[in-house]
């Protein structure tokens, strides 16, 4: 719950200090911010812009983990997306390119959802399926090739600005708003915490146990093709073969940092965020540090292990219950 | 007495085990005897305290208190292994095996024989056939274990457990998934093995083949030891007595004061209502103010009646209706879309949403039945939730604290509460006062008495027929997933029950009645 954040989130907020701290040790401009032309630019700047791709991800990933599902296709996802838009952007306007790259993140969150709420196949083998063929299907659309393409409004998309603000930032920090409205101005998010945590117990309570997990599949599939247009904007162009290529694995990895168990339940829209913009920082680090990007892998698995340890029942038990008298004392 | 070759030296003696989890007493200074070449029943209803007393003695579960004899000799073990190795074998139900590994794999698993570090897999086969021959069986070892029937995975799993030099072979409802033909192979086999000396206990709610296999007959009830009798020498009826009630001058005694029985408005009917293979089509009528028990033994059918009135499983024939308008119950949404609730048996898998506060889990089936487009408030959920945790005293008073840290009747009440708040006209109650300690238990019945006295209507199964007896007006008693026996009004005591239940005594019952 977004109301608890200052408590759940503590671990999560802690790392990030830290990670931007030794950033700022590595780059010492790394704080430094400048405008021009209109837009911000700076190292800051960059890892929002850079993160916003996982960042889209996860606001959905969280959802499908939530229901205790997941959804490795988002990468294949983001390929399809991007593929249609770059192949419509310059022969159709802004409107249908969205549409239409929407529209397939929308199908593609059906099918999946279909597979596993009305089929009942596993999350992980089912997602599976569109994560290799997703890709395929990419190709199809790009005729094996990078398609570029020059249409402004798109572009604008992946590099203009609002407000000094990159759009991509703007559009996920947009998306992280109204999902959350969504989910929790509704009575989603309890519903989708009590399918994760008993999907049994919730459907004898009534609760539609299949229609939540079809939307949240039809909404992680939305997201992942906002993420692939946004992300073919970025370079004016889609490669079928490396849009948003592993990063069902980041997304996953933002969702975890963010505190969501695999086993569903509880889960926090704005820390999953949060765990894609750790992640990021930590790339954007280890770029500018000048160590060679092999050394990002390693470096990331020591910051996951990190904060799971941090959140570790275990670890954090006997601080918990401290915490628990004092409050109930107090 | 006669009938173990040692009648002196019991070969598994269990005296005063006792077992608690957290504050539910699931064993209470337990004794149990069992001797070489006997076939022994263990009865008893769910959380009687069978499967408890077989997990102390196998040393899953560390017992509290007590000691536990093999041949005379006291034994603890700390692991399933440490049992193995001290002659106590277990086969379950759900046999554990390997299934895709070949039968001879599964016979010698862990102990293959082996050379210069290789197994011998000729050897291994030659062995294995020559052990199931024993058994009377001659397939293919092989072939992977899965590829065969239920039964044969039994015998395999029995046959491991022998050669592994079990004395105590421990069958925990062997026979539920087998045809009758199976269980005469296994019944067989059983016979033969305890010529053998070996001692079996035979765990099973089937009380025919209890009669026919078993020597004599050890009884659980709420954790107590009832008694131990020779099969030959008990009676159906005072079986049935044994596992359900108490004394029978007690429990009359107790009922409440009759209530008026005029003639109340029907709040849900159920005409032919049925699922093959899972209940017989039967008639019920459910009217406002009124408790109907289902009693009957496990299996009998009474969970799966409670199921399909909520509409947690579909019938295949018969009407449904509510205040006399035809409905359709197709899944439990539309359940609590026509006012019903459902407090099933398995409180923490099919209950409780463990992670989820108190708060939450009391909103959730309001939640669920308003909609989500019309969110219960913060504001509208702490008033809720508040209401109830004060109404049913649930304990401690926090409604922000995960409902799996309260105990089970505390957590029974956050379920009852979760569907007071739906206002609902019928719940059904599936052993609503099961794992409960004893006070919460008294209250329980006590809000069932309430509840009912404001004009819900409530469909209440238990296993205890005395309590049973106390809060209903009319009984159905069920056997063999059908309704055999309505009971009403001054019918209703636990000798007409249990006449009912006990199937050669049906003409008694019905003689009785009317």
């Amino acid at each position: 719950m977004t109301a608890l954040l200052p408590r759940r989130g503590l671990a999560q907020i802690l790392a990030l200090i830290v990670i931007l701290a030794v950033d700022r040790v590595v780059s010492p401009q790394f704080f430094d911010l400048r405008l021009q032309d209109g837009r911000l630019f700076g190292s800051l700047i960059d890892v929002l812009n850079r993160g916003t791709p996982v960042a889209l991800l996860s606001l959905g990933m969280v959802l499908v983990i939530a229901t205790r599902g997941i959804d490795l296709s988002v990468g294949a996802v983001m390929a399809i997306a991007g593929a249609i838009a770059a192949s419509l952007a310059d022969t159709h306007s802004l409107a249908v390119v969205l549409a239409a790259a929407l529209g397939a993140g929308l199908i593609c969150g059906l099918w999946n959802g279909f597979l596993v709420a009305v089929l009942g196949m596993q999350p992980i083998v089912a997602t599976l399926i569109l994560m290799v063929a997703g890709r395929g299907i990419a190709q199809l659309i790009t005729e094996g090739r990078i398609v570029t393409f020059s249409s402004p409004g798109l572009v604008w998309l992946g590099n203009g600005a609002i407000l000094g603000v990159p759009v991509p930032v703007a559009i996920a920090l947009g998306m992280l708003i109204l999902t959350g409205a969504v989910v929790r101005g509704s009575a989603l998010g309890l519903l989708i915490e009590a399918t994760g945590g008993n999907a049994r117990a919730s459907e004898l309570a009534g609760v539609g146990t299949r229609a939540m997990i079809l939307s949240v599949y039809v909404w992680c599939g939305v997201c992942a093709a906002l993420a692939g247009v946004i992300a073919a904007a970025d370079i004016m162009g889609a490669d079928a073969n490396n849009a948003g290529l592993w990063l069902e694995l980041d997304a996953i990895l933002a969702v975890v940092i963010g505190g969501t168990s695999l086993f569903g339940g509880r889960f926090s829209l704005v820390l999953a965020v949060l765990g894609a913009l750790i992640i990021q920082t930590m790339n954007t680090g280890i770029l500018l540090s000048g160590y060679p990007p092999e050394f990002n892998l390693l470096v990331k698995a020591v910051v996951v292990l990190t904060v799971l340890l941090l959140q570790s029942p275990k670890l954090t038990g006997f601080a918990g219950i401290a915490a628990r008298l004092r409050r109930t004392k107090a | 007495m006669q009938n173990g070759p040692d009648p002196a030296l019991p070969l598994l003696e269990v005296r005063g085990i006792s077992k608690s989890f957290g504050a539910v007493r699931a064993l209470r200074e337990v004794d149990f005897t069992l001797r070489a070449g006997e076939i022994h029943a263990l009865l008893g209803e769910n959380g009687a305290g069978k499967s408890t007393l077989i997990k102390v003695v196998t040393g899953v579960f560390p017992r509290d208190a007590g000691i536990v004899r093999i041949g005379g000799e006291e034994i603890a073990p700390r692991s399933a292994k440490a049992a193995v190795a001290a002659g106590i074998a277990t086969v379950y139900q759900e046999v554990n095996l390997l299934p895709n590994l070949s039968v001879a794999q599964n016979l010698f698993l862990d102990r293959q024989p082996m050379r210069f570090g290789v197994v011998r897999e000729g050897e291994m086969r030659h062995r294995a056939k020559a052990l199931l021959a024993d058994f009377g069986l001659d397939i293919d070892v092989a072939a992977p274990l899965g590829n065969y029937s239920v039964a044969i995975q039994h015998v395999t799993a029995i046959a491991r457990a022998v050669d592994l030099s079990a004395r105590v072979l421990i069958l925990d409802e062997p026979t539920a998934s087998l045809d009758r033909h199976e269980v005469e192979i296994l019944f067989g086999i059983m016979r033969q093995l305890a010529k053998r000396s070996i001692g079996i206990v035979f765990v099973s709610h089937f009380l025919d083949q209890v009669y026919e296999i078993s020597d004599r007959i050890t009884v659980l009830r709420n954790g107590r030891l009832v008694g131990e009798r020779e099969t030959a020498s008990l009676p159906r009826l005072e079986l049935i007595r044994m596992m359900l009630g108490r004394e029978l001058a007690e429990t009359t005694n107790e009922r409440a004061a009759a209530r008026e029985h005029k003639t109340r408005e029907i709040c849900a009917s159920f005409e032919n209502y049925g699922k093959a293979g899972y209940v017989a089509p039967f008639n019920l009528e459910l009217r406002r103010g009124e408790v109907v028990g289902l009693a009957g033994l496990l299996g009998s059918g009474r969970t799966e009646t409670a199921r399909l009135v909520f509409g947690a499983e579909r019938a295949d024939g018969g009407k449904a209706r509510v205040e006399g308008a035809p409905v359709r119950l197709q899944s439990p949404r539309d359940g609590v879309r026509h006012g019903f609730g459902y407090c099933p048996e398995e409180r923490k898998t099919e209950g409780i949403v463990a992670e989820l506060t108190v708060r939450e889990n009391i909103a959730l089936a309001l939640q669920a039945k308003r909609g989500l487009h019309r969110p219960l408030s913060r504001r509208e959920q702490d008033e809720i939730a508040r209401r109830y945790v004060k109404m049913l005293d649930i304990r401690p008073p926090d409604a922000e604290r995960p409902v799996g840290l309260l105990s089970g009747g505390n957590q029974q009440k956050v379920l009852l509460a979760r569907w007071l708040a739906t206002s609902p006209r019928l719940l059904v109650l599936d052993e609503p006062t099961r794992g409960i300690d004893v006070g919460a238990h008294a209250e329980i019945i006590r809000l069932i008495r309430e509840l009912c006295d404001d004009g819900l209507s409530l469909l209440v199964i238990s296993s205890e027929l005395d309590e049973i007896v106390t809060y209903s007006d009319r009984v159905v008693v069920l056997r063999d997933r059908a309704h055999v026996e309505e009971l009403a009004g001054e019918a209703v005591d636990v000798g007409n029950i249990l006449a009912a239940i006990a199937a050669d005594s049906v003409a008694v019952a019905l003689e009785a009645h009317t």
